[in-house]
């Protein structure tokens, strides 16, 4: 597998960027859902919301260069059996999901930073703040923050549910592009013709 | 022919309310604070205000009996040097000022007492709730300023528990209470 994308599947550097970041997105989900109701006396009180925050920022970094990956990266093209409007909806998704997350995260950063100070992440260096003239700044982006969260999950819920659907209903090989298998055959014969196939048919329409 | 009536009437309304008059709280030129204090696990006080209010009061040197006082808080603009703590305490666990906006307080009674002391009675609404308190004043000075106006000045205090006002969200036993901290200046109207 190549560290760079091909018309037909991720690089690693994109599957690894992918499968780092859906867990820690999933898990700052139900850290920050978690950490709200923790009682002021909780040992986790101060702790957790410092965890939240520090990995918030990393994954922002991640999302930055993700971005910046898949603009200078070809995008595997859909499978040509896929119908139009379902390729174009899940580009549209993917669009929205890399958009709520920047604007989570952005949103995340404006609440702790709205008094000027800086986010601590871990004890390895600290974010300075930059916007904070919004009156009432902590709690717009916090309520922001929230509705884009649940917002987020329901992406998600429509992102994996599709990419499962490809995988045990349609059969066909839309999630190994993300695992890196493309090319390798899988364990079931009948996906282990199809990606030959299918690359041979795309390879015709693109003729 | 008509100026020096009006002239004549206006000088018996001034003569009259020389003492008496009401006064605009001066949040225009910051010279009026509505903090509080609440103990930080019984280790420290932490101290938070509410920058934006407005308010009048009436008085009277003469008979400070009839003073009385009403101030519009809105409660939206706690600030305790922590904008994640206001986010928090504008929030659901505390104050809910989505759904409680404002607080106001308005004077039912004014006790003097000796040495510009008093003790000033009241309803205080917060957190949708509305409940007598009694804000212990002193007066702490009056007169002309350098451009023009006339001013009055005091200061108060007062405390309550949190859960009078419907906030049950857990602090620990040293921080049931919460101390108001009231210095306000008036403007003569």
């Amino acid at each position: 597998m190549r560290f760079r994308n091909h018309q037909t599947h991720y690089g690693w550097i994109a599957i690894t960027l992918h499968w780092l970041m859906a867990p820690g997105i999933i898990g700052l989900f139900a850290l920050g859902w978690w950490m709200r109701k923790l009682s002021y006396y909780d040992p986790w009180y101060q702790q957790a919301p410092d965890i939240h925050k520090s990995i918030g920022i990393l994954m922002l970094f991640l999302l930055l260069f993700r971005l910046l990956w898949r603009v200078f990266n070809p995008t595997p093209q859909p499978l040509p059996t896929i119908p139009r409007w379902q390729s174009l909806a899940a580009r549209t998704t993917h669009g929205f999901i890399y958009l709520v997350l920047l604007s989570i995260m952005l949103s995340g950063y404006l609440i702790s930073t709205a008094d000027g100070r800086a986010i601590e992440v871990f004890d390895w260096f600290s974010l300075p703040p930059t916007v904070q003239d919004i009156p009432n700044q902590e709690d717009i982006a916090g309520r922001v923050h929230e509705i884009l969260a649940w917002s987020l999950m329901v992406l998600i819920a429509v992102h994996a549910l599709a990419a499962l659907k490809h995988h045990f209903i349609n059969r066909d090989t839309t999630l190994y592009k993300m695992l890196g298998t493309t090319t390798s055959s899988p364990s079931s014969s009948n996906r282990a013709q199809k990606p030959t196939t299918l690359t041979s048919t795309r390879k015709e329409t693109m003729l | 022919m008509k100026k020096p009536i009006a002239l004549l009437f206006a000088a018996l309304l001034l003569g009259s309310t020389a003492h008496a008059a009401e006064y605009k709280i001066d949040t225009k030129g910051a010279h009026a604070f509505v903090q509080f204090r609440i103990k930080h696990l019984g280790y420290s006080w932490l101290y938070g205000r509410f920058d934006d209010f407005s308010g009048s009061f009436f008085y009277d040197d003469k008979k400070p009996e009839d003073s009385s006082v009403n101030v519009n808080i809105d409660v939206t603009s706690l600030n305790s040097n922590h904008a994640e703590r206001d986010k928090h305490l504008r929030g659901t666990d505390f104050l809910n000022t989505a759904k409680f906006p404002t607080a106001t307080f308005k004077s039912t009674s004014f006790e003097p007492l000796e040495n510009g002391e008093a003790r000033l009675n009241g309803e205080l609404t917060l957190h949708g709730v509305t409940k007598p308190i009694t804000i212990d004043v002193s007066n702490i000075g009056g007169g002309k300023d350098p451009w023009g106006g006339y001013r009055q000045g005091f200061s108060g205090t007062t405390e309550f528990e949190l859960k009078d006002f419907g906030i049950d969200y857990n602090l620990g036993p040293a921080s049931q209470k919460v101390e108001m901290i009231l210095d306000i200046e008036g403007i003569r109207i």
